[in-house]
């Protein structure tokens, strides 16, 4: 259907942006409007003002310091895809953008506008959790960051407020002797995340497992680290036996979602097979 | 509530009054009358509305028009440059990729897109690539020779 | 001259669609135009108590707001359907526009129409309909059962009709007294076409000529003039124009008679200007005639050798809330005479009854009821080999019609003309190399890889049909086609034809035919279609009969056109016609070198100076209608190789051999085409489609979100081949091949999983969950595989 009516306005800066926000009452950002757009034609989301913050071009960079690659919140998907930066120092980040929706919707939607939507079933809130990846965020009184695992509430909910926008999501870069992949089992339909699970490990000069992460979308009613998982592994050599049982149960069914596209139970199921996968990557790639 | 845009569109510099609310596949369906782009679905899936913005393919169907005020857009319509067909629609014709025809210049924008980022796709990518490119009639097996015949051409 | 039949002539139509400018229903824009938008009903089973239109129509923009009282009030009958089966069948009427009750989520109840589509869809969420929702039966059990709701009074227990098929009393002795009895319970789910073009639909009324065009994105024309003029509107035929101009696919779903065409018919007369619809994708969901959606029992006998004694089926039908255009006949007489399949079954009964339900309707699609025959046929061997340990191809090797046994009487009504079955499935075995695939298989299991294969041996019953059968058996309408040649005065041809392209290539295949007879080039010929006001009266495209009837019909105006041309000839050529021989585009007068061609003598025709004006008239133009002499039987063999994820279950398909007879080819490329995206259907219902309700009739698989159709990352290259045994009885020796991939790829599919993973059945659509479900429980339970 063709949307409800709405008043149209560019944003040139961050604090226009916040201006016009705060100067409107039901005024929506828009980058990619990938999330947007298609629930505005289903008239599930009826803003009176759209604001415009694609051209925000400060906001698109991809940079890189010494130990982080920050990505700007209006970097596209293929962006980040194909962006020489996120292949070197978090190749994870890239492979996993390469496989959100389809090539047409990776060329506008944004890593800003997917976390701020926070849809239970997006790819990037997996890389967030398990990359302990930080967001910043601008608002009326200020920028602060707000740390991975305290930014998915809830459906569709986020620790963002009112008023707020995403700038750039900071991801630590991969130290050597750490590895991080994403495995995803997607829906037929809608290619969103079933189950998607991203994993980094760290090992020490042994072989064992220093440290560990694993960021599961799409089961439940938001993104959540598996926190059981790396527990499991910390301290042990990263072998296909550990993974294995490190892996076994870690969903509980009555915690997943239960739908058309997966029952618990088979998601559950899931979360343990691409958790395994997620890790078993991750590990060659931490001792390659 | 009407707004003025500035678009280029295959080449052309076109003015309008467009309401916000307009979808970038409807402005050019009916403002402009470029019918080639077409609409099939509501949930920004099936990609018969696959059109390039400023130089990548973009879902027509999922942008308004007041987005792409300042930009430049091709359709299918101006794929073909100086009259003759680009090798693309060339190859979709000897390959037999199209049959109702449907949503083939939405197929033919996807695949001008991949071939520009990736000359020599493989099969597999080339299949992955038209994820969002829905076709009904042809089981996509000569659409993806058709895919290979150009980039063959283009090469 | 190239020689047409049998060459992969590049696609004429193509240009158009390649440059995007083809001319489909929604592309067209009439001075004046308005926009309709329908209110459909959010329920599955209602009554209307009320609707206040009062307040839409007072919403800018609005030029009227009708609903199904309105319509009725007019006169306006229902929408009849075109198929009587049985005479007790219960034919509720079909309005345009709900009057009292609302039987299907996506019932129309209302239409608003305004000066744009935005303003009408707007204005329609201000229409207020007062709904009393009744207890809805969306489960076709639960609509069978005593004290269901029901979705019409006077169709008790919701059935429509029984029907049966073939020898009760031989099947029921035939099977007591089997060695063996392998029985199957199906679910066929349900299908949602999804033709990539949504319907459209613009009514254009002449005010001053009272002429009324309607555009429509339909599979037939002349047959949608005809119910709309003569059994819903009154609307003299002659007064009525209706084009389908370019149409995005139809697949069955754009055969039939719908409510928006008689709504814009309609409507566009009461305001007097143009009135467009086009449907949103999630109102195609709940608008589009729906496909498949059968219950049955089965039960196969076997001899102590395996050779099929009998067959006992019970088939429950799903017709949805109203009986769409052919409903009753696709899973009656398109799926019970095919039980038969390509084997020597001797005795064969079939019972099918028609189920109403609180549900979308349901009618043709793509392969009609012949899908559903050939499903249940080439499970049950797979089964039936399984449990008899026998070789799934030798199994149905040995139960074949031979070739020496044509013309063949089935159990099932339908006489097979020609066939050798052998053939096909020798040639499918050698491409895809069966020994060595079988050794590979072994191997692949040892390593604890999931590797299966399926056979489906099909035959199908298509080139629809001739009339006097078709009327026995109660369509209410004959079935032949028309053909018209104009030949012009300057030697170029154009060919009418009262079949449709949406997607076949007509426009290429039918100027091979003419070019190829009248020996001259493709470039002078033209086909026309999808007009009633230019071409005589046709049936349409479906059934894969344009080329076996409306190609045959051509045929036998080119026989006309040629003759009088011959006439014409000997007459200038001043020689006796059977001393003329044509070649080349001439008559030349043989063993000399005078000739003449074809082009003076269509001059000749239309500026008839020199001529025998008394035996001759001028002119040089004919139409044929030519009604068939029966079915015509494409047949051929399938194989699919799959190896399945033991951990999550999903299906990669590794290969997929067809091997397929439709008889003469005029264009081979075209005729792969049509395989590739029939196969693309058969799988998708095999591993991806299916349409779900809840007990509430809500249609919980409503967008493409929900609803998976197969994507290019789905499907491998195809490997296609064919056998040729050319149909004996139309002049072209073809038999059409626009179903034959979805008819036989679909079982193949389950069959070649089934065997992967060692489960008997697995229900369709086999996602990946139901998939590793069956894993499990083959596991569990110790069955071995084969």
């Amino acid at each position: 259907m063709t949307p409800y009516a709405f008043e149209y306005t560019r944003a040139s800066s961050v604090d226009e942006a916040l201006a016009l926000l705060d100067g409107h009452d039901n005024a929506k950002l828009l980058a990619g409007g990938h999330s947007l757009i298609p629930a505005m034609k289903l008239r599930l989301s009826n803003p009176s003002m759209l604001i415009d913050v694609s051209g925000i071009s400060e906001l698109a960079q991809i940079t890189a310091s010494e130990t982080a690659v920050h990505v700007g919140a209006l970097a596209t998907h293929r962006a980040v895809e194909t962006s020489e930066i996120v292949q070197a120092k978090c190749g994870v980040l890239a492979e996993a953008a390469g496989g959100i929706g389809d090539p047409q919707v990776r060329n506008k939607g944004t890593i800003g506008g997917s976390l701020a939507h926070a849809d239970p079933a997006a790819d990037y809130p997996a890389l967030v959790l398990a990359l302990n990846a930080a967001i910043k965020v601008a608002g009326p009184s200020g920028t602060h960051l707000i740390p991975a695992h305290d930014f998915f509430l809830n459906l569709f909910k986020t620790a963002l407020q009112d008023g707020e926008i995403i700038t750039e999501v900071i991801f630590p870069a991969l130290s050597a002797r750490s590895g991080a992949a994403y495995a995803k089992f997607s829906n037929p339909a809608s290619k969103y995340a079933v189950v998607g699970v991203a994993a980094w490990v760290e090992v020490d000069e042994h072989g064992m497992c220093t440290g560990a992460r694993v960021g599961v979308t799409g089961a439940a009613s938001h993104a959540f680290r598996a926190s059981n998982v790396a527990f499991d592994l910390s301290g042990k050599h990263l072998t296909a036996e550990t993974i294995a049982a490190a892996v076994a149960g870690m969903a509980d069914a009555h915690e997943m979602l239960n739908d058309l596209s997966a029952s618990s139970e088979y998601r559950a199921h899931l979360c343990s097979v691409m958790a395994q996968r997620a890790l078993t990557e991750a590990a060659a790639r931490a001792m390659g | 509530m009407s707004q003025t845009i500035h678009v280029t569109v295959n080449g052309a510099a076109r003015e309008a009054e467009v309401e916000p609310r307009m979808l970038l596949v409807d402005f050019l369906r009916q403002t402009l009358s470029l019918t080639g782009t077409h609409v099939g679905c509501d949930t920004s899936q099936c990609g018969a509305c696959t059109v390039h913005v400023d130089g990548v393919s973009v879902k027509a169907c999922t942008m308004f028009a007041v987005q792409a005020d300042g930009s430049a857009i091709t359709t299918i319509e101006g794929l073909a440059g100086d009259g003759a067909l680009h090798p693309l629609q060339a190859a979709f014709r000897e390959e037999h990729g199209l049959q109702c025809g449907f949503c083939t210049p939405g197929m033919i924008m996807a695949a001008a897109d991949l071939l520009a980022r990736n000359p020599s796709s493989s099969e597999g990518e080339i299949r992955h690539a038209l994820e969002g490119n829905y076709c009904r009639c042809t089981g996509y097996h000569n659409i993806v020779k058709a895919i290979q015949n150009a980039a063959g051409q283009m090469s | 001259m190239s020689d047409y039949i049998g060459t992969s002539v590049k696609r004429v139509e193509d240009q158009r669609f390649i440059t995007g400018r083809g001319r489909y229903t929604d592309d067209i824009v009439l001075p004046n135009m308005t926009y309709a938008c329908f209110v459909r009903s959010p329920y599955a089973h209602a009554r209307i108590n009320g609707i206040d239109t009062e307040e839409a129509r007072n919403r800018p923009g609005v030029v009227a707001v009708f609903t199904g009282q309105d319509i009725v009030d007019d006169g306006i009958n229902p929408i009849p359907t075109g198929w009587q089966i049985g005479e007790d069948m219960k034919e509720p009427p079909h309005h345009t526009l709900a009057v009292d009750k609302v039987r299907h989520v996506g019932d129309g109840v209302a239409v608003v129409i305004a000066e744009t589509k935005a303003a009408a869809q707007d204005a329609a969420e201000h229409v207020h309909i007062e709904y009393e929702p009744l207890p809805a039966v969306a489960d076709m059990n639960e609509a069978l059962a005593d004290g269901a709701p029901l979705v019409h009074d006077d169709a008790p227990n919701n059935v429509s009709f029984h029907w049966e098929l073939g020898d009760k009393a031989a099947a029921d002795a035939a099977l007591a007294a089997a060695h063996h009895i392998t029985t199957y319970e199906i679910v066929n789910q349900r299908l949602i076409p999804n033709a990539i073009e949504p319907r459209a639909v613009i009514g254009d009324h002449n005010v001053a000529t009272d002429d009324l065009t309607l555009y429509t994105s339909s599979q037939n024309p002349h047959l949608i003039r005809l119910l709309l003029c003569a059994f819903v509107t009154g609307l003299p035929e002659h007064k009525v124009r209706v084009i389908s101009p370019d149409v995005g696919g139809g697949f069955g779903s754009k055969i039939f008679h719908y409510p928006e065409e008689v709504f814009c018919a309609w409507a566009t007369r009461k305001i007097g200007r143009p009135v467009k619809w086009t449907a949103e994708r999630s109102e195609s969901f709940v608008t589009d005639a729906q496909g498949r959606d059968h219950l049955t029992t089965a039960e196969m006998g076997f001899d102590a050798d395996g050779k099929i004694v009998g067959l006992r089926v019970d088939t429950a039908a799903n017709m949805g809330a109203y009986l769409s255009t052919f409903a009753g006949g696709i899973p009656t007489w398109l799926y019970g005479t095919l039980l038969a399949g390509q084997y020597t079954t001797p005795a064969i009964y079939v019972h099918t009854q028609g189920i109403f339900t609180n549900t979308v309707p349901v009618d043709a699609l793509r392969g009609a009821g012949r899908p559903e025959a050939t499903f249940l046929l080439e499970r049950l061997m797979d089964l039936a080999a399984k449990e008899m340990g026998r070789d799934p191809a030798g199994l149905r090797r040995m139960n074949f019609i031979q070739p020496d046994q044509f013309p063949y009487d089935t159990p099932v009504v339908l006489q097979y003309d020609s066939g050798n079955y052998e053939a096909a499935l020798d040639k499918a075995l050698d491409i895809l190399d069966y020994d060595a695939f079988r050794q590979q298989q072994q191997q692949a299991r040892a390593e604890g890889r999931l590797i299966g294969i399926g056979f489906s041996t099909y035959i199908e019953a298509c080139g629809i049909a001739p009339s006097a059968v078709a009327g026995a058996i109660g369509a209410r309408a004959g079935l032949y086609d028309s053909g018209m040649l104009r030949v012009h005065p300057t030697g170029k041809v154009q060919v009418y034809t009262g079949v449709h392209s949406h997607g076949q290539g007509h426009e290429t295949t039918f100027a091979q035919l003419v070019a190829h007879h009248l020996q001259i080039p493709m470039e002078d010929v033209e086909l026309v279609h999808g007009d009633t006001a230019q071409i005589p009266f046709g049936m349409g495209t479906y059934g894969s009969r344009s080329l076996a009837v409306g190609g045959s019909a051509i045929y036998r105006a080119l026989e006309k056109v040629l003759g009088k041309a011959r006439k014409i000839a000997a007459y200038k050529l001043e020689a006796a016609e059977e001393d003329l021989e044509y070649v080349g585009g001439q008559f030349t007068v043989k063993g000399t070198d005078r000739s003449v061609s074809f082009g003076d003598i269509a001059l000749t025709a239309y500026v008839p100076h020199d001529y025998p004006i008394e035996e001759l008239e001028p002119g040089l133009e004919f139409n044929a209608f030519y009604d068939p002499k029966n079915f015509t039987f494409p047949f051929g063999t399938h194989i699919c190789v799959v190896e399945v994820d033991p951990d999550t279950g999903e299906v990669e398909i590794l290969r997929y051999v067809a091997v397929d007879d439709v008889g003469e080819v005029i264009n081979p490329m075209i005729v792969d085409g049509q395989v590739h995206g029939g196969i693309a259907h058969g799988i998708g219902q095999a591993l991806f489609e299916g349409a779900v309700y809840d007990e509430d009739g809500q249609l919980l698989t409503g967008t493409f979100m929900d609803y998976t159709i197969p994507r290019a990352a789905d499907l491998p290259m195809f490997e296609v081949d064919r056998t040729v045994t050319p149909c004996p009885h139309n002049p072209l020796g073809v038999k059409g091949a626009g179903e034959t991939g979805t008819i036989a790829s679909t079982p193949a599919v389950v069959n070649a999983v089934c065997d992967a993973v060692g489960a008997r059945d697995i229900q369709m659509p086999m996602t990946s969950e139901r998939v590793w479900r069956a894993i499990h429980a083959a596991r569990s339970s110790g069955d071995g595989q084969a």
